[in-house]
């Protein structure tokens, strides 16, 4: 006891009742180590793998690096969409804050960054995630460089905020060609589960419409990534770990002429009605200019919000089917269908020939009205040209040679007779198959389509009634009779064609026989601007046309434009070039009437058609043959040229 | 109950013993841990956090080494005394505590929502962490008082209303860590004393109606107690998150970082803890930074400290010379105990996020100076009793 060492003492003995509590206060802490040793076993022995392979992809992010996409150039390789970067205040909904007082907070610091109230972010994030639930919320676009640099320095307070460079379309044009290009839109949740487009992600941008979405894999470029060290708070602390270097797109070169595009688009813009042009290389079917008014603005789709005001501005209001016919987003020159009036004549020439009933020789006497089964079918203005053959009845569009043309050949049942059989192999009543895409079908009429049509009109159990189909137009209302195949005759009655099916139709007759696949995409180039595709579409078919009919047809249609007594001589007399056309004008009821007119130049060798239609645009030689002429100039290279006295339509409908 | 006689003042040893015995009659092994921990903590903190400060690396380091320096001078100096004087100057200790505490709510500075550092000159003082060392001398003297005079349960209703008092004080500024710490002291003391078990299944059960109070039925009525934050972090454990401000998270990350570290630890190569995902790595999350770093073998040599540290402190208890010094080492082994557990518990997800330093290892002056004081006090009574014992003195003479 008294020893002085170390350790040898004892305390004085304590009370069991204080023994046994320190015992059970030793025994606590003694299962509380257990309980931590054995967690820190499992934690870090056991599991140090698990929790190894955490911490390192913590700290590893992935960027996507977004690709350029290519642009779209026309064929002389001036450019039509092209793309800028924009720096963009970018919210990741994600990522924000659970807490309701701290992301009101966010909300105020990022609102003062993008000159927003706390309440239009939460109305864009709405907005947007209705539309992309997954993707980020775009705040602004054109963001300040100082306020890149200021939500870098300060990321911790402003989680799930970024500002990302992106590419946008961008239209050196304006709105040139809007139709045919089409738009580009981030990815939607129906899209990426499309097999066509495997590889994208969420947020990828794709063509929505026309060229951009026909040839989107093409012009999209691959992303590429970097995947990079990263702190807490996102912001990189170290070097990349490795890159891969997004690929852009390859550009597309159009066969648009910009300088026939611009002719086409301010010829049929000056009447301010709705109307629709095309201009098409007959052998190949490339298409130098394709345009309709009205018009849109492509570059309000490059905007992060799309209000849906300007979609139904531009759409018209999906609800109304009628708005939607008449929205700035149809285009007319290959969506828009209308009867096509005269301008079908040669359409008629050709069956009545192939069907035996018309030689070029054949005479008949256009007294200025003919009857079939008590109806009196007569020309516009109940004019008589007397005694015509077919180039002289192309020439002065006599309605009587072709309503006799439009009676012998009509066949009661099925798919009719030469008349339908012709206009489908000339390319009507089925989609040209051009690569803008959106095409409308038309209608050749035929027996078989009307009876059924009328059988359940009347069928008293069928769906009916008094009502008509906007989409099947009249065909309701009685059952086929011979009128309706002299109407078609002439390009009236039940007929619809656009434009583009009227080009082809007439490039088949003036070529010799060849149907023709129309494009817009020429050629696809990389981005050294080599080419690596020529895009060249086989033909759809070839029919056979003698020479004889097609050399009589073409001097009508050369004799309607530059031959006194021609329809469109007021117009085309004179022309430095020879050409070859046909006007056309369509009763349309209930609007006014449909103006058209179809051109082959030059005639001798026939290299260019040029069909054009305006709305409501009167007579075919008011409207449709003065814009045409303003094409031909472009597509010639004609400077002179009449425009003017238009007053002396020589024929007219009915 | 009379068992251990109140120490009458001719029973001091003189002033000429104490200078005789030197450092030599201190409790070595206390020693040497308390020292081991903290110098654990300075080359941590000297490696883990050098790109915290921009320009200074060492920043928490070298104030940690100023903090143990002035510590451990503190613990020195204490461990001369004879700790029985402080149960006469109990009033004024016990008012000391709650005037310092009290004090904060006049001149601190809100950090992070809470009011509990007041600005010094050199140094941001936290009034409730050496109110922790203060509570356990004066409550193991008030403790020796009732038990003497009056009836148990009253004896128990003082001890209680005395502890809960000032944790409820530290509650107020608000901080739920320390004012557990609190809780739990008064709590130790009390069951040392010697309070009936029946007592404490009474206390269990008021407690566990008062939780259902606080977490359920208040704020489903309308009128929350605890702040949002504070309930966030109770209840974070289940639904992680990755929101850096979120409780959850920070569990998340510490688990990582923890488990990452692997048999031997990550050394120079750990990201969790310096490239930021982890915040409060240097004084609540520094466990998780040792986990990391050094691996299990690193966590483990540092609570076989820690486990050295709670050990002698019983012991010492075993040993006093009365009564009064049991209480008190009791204390501070309950003290160390509920620090050391709750801190590393939350680090390693077992224990919700509650704010309270890991004891010498987290950075901060006030906790560290306030443990080597009661590293300070377990010497004194070790001295003491050794002092008594070779003077032939015994608890029952």
């Amino acid at each position: 006891m008294m020893m002085p060492g170390r350790g040898d003492w004892r305390g004085p003995p304590i009370p069991a009742q204080l023994a046994f509590r320190v015992t059970v206060l030793g025994g606590v802490a003694l299962v509380m180590f257990a309980v931590i040793f054995l967690r820190l076993w499992y934690l870090e022995v056991l599991s140090g793998d698990k929790y190894l392979a955490q911490a390192q992809n913590n700290q590893v992010r992935e960027f996507t690096v977004q690709a350029p996409r290519g642009e779209i150039l026309d064929r002389q390789g001036r450019p039509l969409v092209q793309n800028r970067t924009a720096l963009e205040l970018q919210l990741k909904t994600t990522e924000l804050p659970h807490s309701r007082e701290r992301r009101a907070r966010l909300f105020e610091r990022v609102g003062e960054l993008a000159g927003m109230s706390p309440k239009q972010i939460r109305r864009q994030i709405r907005v947007q995630t209705k539309e992309l639930p997954a993707s980020p919320v775009t705040l602004k676009r054109d963001v300040a460089f100082d306020t890149v640099y200021y939500i870098r320095e300060n990321q911790r307070r402003f989680p799930g905020v970024s500002v990302e460079r992106v590419y946008v379309r961008r239209y050196p044009q304006d709105s040139l060609a809007a139709h045919l290009l089409g738009y580009v839109r981030e990815i939607s949740p129906d899209e990426l589960e499309d097999p066509r487009y495997e590889s994208l992600e969420q947020g990828d941008f794709v063509g929505k419409q026309g060229v951009e979405y026909t040839y989107d894999s093409l012009l999209r470029g691959v992303n590429g990534a970097s995947r990079v060290q990263v702190d807490a708070s996102g912001t990189p602390t170290g070097r990349s770990l490795d890159v891969r270097e997004p690929r852009t797109g390859n550009d597309l070169v159009l066969s648009i002429d910009t300088a026939v595009q611009e002719a086409g688009e301010s010829a049929i813009g000056r009447f301010g009605l709705p109307g629709g042009f095309v201009a098409m290389n007959v052998n190949t079917g490339e298409l130098l200019g394709m345009g309709s008014t009205p018009t849109y603005d492509p570059s309000v789709f490059a905007q992060p919000v799309v209000t849906p005001a300007t979609y139904e501005q531009i759409f018209g209001d999906p609800k109304d089917p009628l708005s939607t016919l008449a929205a700035p987003a149809v285009n007319r020159a290959s969506q828009g269908v209308y009867p096509t009036g005269s301008t079908f004549k040669p359409i008629t020439a050709v069956a009545a020939l192939d069907a035996g009933n018309l030689t070029p020789a054949r005479t008949i006497v256009d007294g200025g009205s003919v009857e079939y089964g008590g109806v009196q079918f007569s020309n516009a203005g109940d004019v008589a040209h007397g005694s015509v053959d077919l180039q002289r009845a192309l020439q002065v569009s006599s309605d009587v040679f072709f309503y006799i043309m439009g009676a012998e050949t009509n066949v009661q049942e099925g798919d009719g007779g030469a008349i339908q059989e012709w206009a489908r192999a000339l390319g009507l009543g089925a989609p040209t198959g051009l690569d803008v895409g959106g095409e409308g079908t038309g209608r050749v009429p035929t027996p078989e389509e009307r009876n059924e049509a009328f059988q359940q009109n009347t069928d008293p159990d069928g769906p009916g009634g008094e009502e008509v189909d906007v989409a099947k137009g009249e065909l309701t209302d009685r059952p086929w009779s011979i009128g309706d195949n002299i109407n078609l005759a002439v390009g009236q009655g039940d007929l619809q064609a656009d434009p583009l099916q009227m080009a082809v139709a007439y490039a088949a007759i003036a070529n010799g026989g060849t149907v023709v696949r129309p494009h817009v995409g020429l050629r696809i180039e990389d981005p050294q601007g080599r080419a690596i595709q020529e895009i060249d579409p086989a033909p759809r078919r070839e029919v056979e046309i003698d020479p004889i009919w097609q050399q009589t047809i073409m001097a009508g249609l050369h004799d309607a434009a530059m031959a006194p007594g021609g329809t469109s001589y007021p117009i085309f007399g004179g022309y430095p070039v020879e050409i070859a056309g046909k006007t056309g004008t369509a009763e349309r009821p209930p609007y006014g009437d449909q103006s058209w007119y179809v051109a082959v130049a030059p005639y001798d060798d026939p290299k260019y058609v040029v069909a054009v239609t305006v709305e409501e645009g009167g007579f075919g030689a008011d409207a449709a043959a003065p814009a045409t002429l303003e094409i031909l100039n472009q597509l010639l290279g004609v400077n002179e040229g009449k425009i003017g006295d238009v007053s002396a339509e020589v024929a007219v409908v009915e | 109950m009379e068992a251990f006689p109140r120490p009458r003042p001719f029973e001091q040893p003189r002033a000429s013993l104490i200078s005789r015995a030197g450092f030599g009659n201190l409790d070595p092994i206390l020693l040497l841990a308390g020292i081991g921990v903290i110098g654990f903590s300075i080359y941590t903190l000297g490696v883990a956090t050098q790109e915290d400060v921009p320009g200074d690396p060492y920043y928490y380091a070298v104030r940690q080494s100023i903090y143990a320096v002035i510590g451990i001078a503190l613990m020195l100096a204490i461990a001369r005394v004879d700790y029985s004087r402080f149960r006469e100057l109990r009033v004024g200790i016990y008012t000391a505590m709650i005037a310092s505490i009290c004090l904060v709510f006049v001149f601190a500075e809100a950090t992070r929502g809470t009011r509990a550092w007041i600005e010094l000159p050199f140094f941001t003082f936290q009034p409730s962490e050496l109110g922790k060392v203060l509570l356990v001398v004066s409550l193991a003297a008030f403790a020796l008082d009732t038990a003497r005079r009056s009836s148990e349960v009253r004896r128990t209703v003082r001890l209680l209303a005395l502890g809960f008092f000032p944790a409820a004080l530290v509650l107020l500024q608000p901080d739920l860590g320390t004012a557990l710490v609190y809780g739990a002291v008064t709590l130790a003391i009390m069951f040392l004393v010697g309070v009936r078990w029946t007592h404490f299944a009474i206390m269990g059960a008021t407690a566990a109606s008062l939780v259902a109070v606080v977490l359920v039925i208040a704020p489903a009525l309308g009128v929350p107690v605890l702040k949002d934050y504070q309930e966030d972090r109770l209840t974070a454990f289940l639904h992680p998150s990755n929101d850096p401000a979120d409780s959850s998270y920070q569990i998340n990350q510490s688990l990582i970082a923890v488990g990452s570290g692997g048999k031997t630890g990550r050394g120079d190569d750990a990201t969790q803890t310096s490239k930021g995902f982890l915040p409060e790595r240097h004084t609540d999350f520094i466990f998780a930074v040792v986990g990391e770093r050094f691996g299990f073998v690193g966590a483990a040599f540092l609570l076989s400290l820690y486990a050295l540290l709670i050990w002698r402190a019983l012991r010492i208890l075993t040993l006093s010379k009365n009564f009064f010094g049991s209480l008190i080492a009791g204390g501070i082994a309950a003290m160390l105990m509920f620090h050391m557990i709750v801190n590393v518990g939350m680090n390693i997800g077992v224990m919700p996020i509650t704010g309270i330093p890991l004891p010498l290892m987290s950075s901060g002056g006030s906790s560290v100076i306030a443990t080597f004081l009661a590293l300070g006090l377990l010497q004194s009574i070790y001295v003491q009793a050794q002092l008594t014992s070779k003077r032939g003195l015994t608890r029952n003479a």
